[in-house]
């Protein structure tokens, strides 16, 4: 066995098939099925959220206003006059990896953003979306940008290879980010959890100190609420980032 | 030693990387706080780059915890 050690942190990152018979005839797992609640959960809260469409909004009205404003902003303050045509991708990755994160803090429930397979593919997709936009507007000049400008000429087979190789782990830094913050999350949650359970097997005194965990856990619980905003921020405002660069001419 | 103790090791030297983002978070937030304490008008603009900084640095202490899991359980 690994480790030795005899609290199983990584158990519940397992995927096994839901919904009974049906889920293993189409070996549907946990990940798609909170894909999906996520999916609609961000469609349900923009659509009742506007279904109103006063002029003066209500709650869920201003919070679906000020959601499409942050990421707006976020979008045009970064990439320029062209975010506009990115702004619905940008958002639906903010709130695709915001909704997966939060989903994630339910008990019982999962987090399909804390496997590599999810975060991997989502960074893929930015990553051949920028080099297709930086290929269409630049042309060949975007290989230009792994010389950088100013430095001598002699040390280019030193710094092109460099340059190229920071290019190339774009994608493995963005999804290892988001991966292993959610995976560390959870498994300090499990971790704890798991101390409770081992002191208070020992009588009186350990559930008194068995209430010390519990109290780590909550704190670590809005701990996880910064993060899972956070994570989802710096992927998007990243992913503005390399766009910004593809798009500069 | 036998493989399991090596594991171990291996994984508590790799977290010895933790040192380096600690000091770096540090050095964030103390540039964020004197940023703003000198212009406090300044605070929607660096409060975003500082939050983009934390989670940048963040990222490579997790880097060396990806390491150091698998290290112990691969």
């Amino acid at each position: 066995m690994a480790s030795g050690s005899s609290i199983d942190v990584l158990g519940q990152f397992e995927l096994h098939p839901v919904l009974g018979g049906l889920g293993e005839a189409i070996r549907l797992s946990q990940s798609p099925v909170y894909m999906v609640i996520a999916c609609a959960l961000v469609l349900a809260f923009l659509f009742y959220g506007m279904k109103p469409a006063a002029v003066v909004p209500g709650r869920l009205q201003a919070a679906a206003e000020i959601c499409y404003e942050f990421v707006r902003n976020l979008a045009v303050d970064t990439i320029g006059p062209e975010g506009t045509t990115f702004f619905p991708f940008i958002f639906a990755l903010f709130f695709f990896i915001l909704a997966g994160n939060y989903l994630g803090l339910i008990p019982h429930s999962f987090t399909f953003t804390s496997h590599i397979a999810v975060t991997f593919a989502l960074a893929i997709m930015v990553f051949v979306i920028s080099i297709i936009v930086s290929l269409k507007v630049q042309g060949f000049k975007f290989f230009a940008h792994f010389m950088p400008a100013g430095a001598p000429v002699a040390l280019a087979p030193l710094l092109v290879p460099i340059e190229i190789l920071s290019f190339l782990s774009r994608p493995v830094s963005l999804s290892i980010r988001l991966f292993a913050n959610m995976v560390a999350g959870h498994v300090m949650f499990d971790i704890f959890a798991s101390f409770v359970i081992m002191l208070a097997g020992l009588g009186f005194i350990g559930d008194v100190l068995a209430v010390g965990p519990i109290v780590i856990n909550i704190a670590l619980i809005g701990l996880e609420l910064l993060v899972g905003v956070l994570q989802a921020y710096v992927f998007a405002i990243l992913t503005c980032i390399y766009l910004r660069e593809a798009v500069a001419h | 030693m036998d493989i399991a103790a090596a594991r171990e090791i291996g994984a508590g030297i790799a977290v010895i990387a933790l040192a380096g983002v600690g000091i770096g978070l540090g050095n964030i937030f103390s540039t964020l706080v004197s940023s703003i304490a000198r212009n406090p008008a300044a605070r929607p603009h660096v409060f975003g780059l500082g939050m983009l900084g934390f989670a940048l640095t963040e990222a490579v202490a997790l880097f060396a915890l990806l390491i150091a899991f698998l290290i112990l359980f691969v």
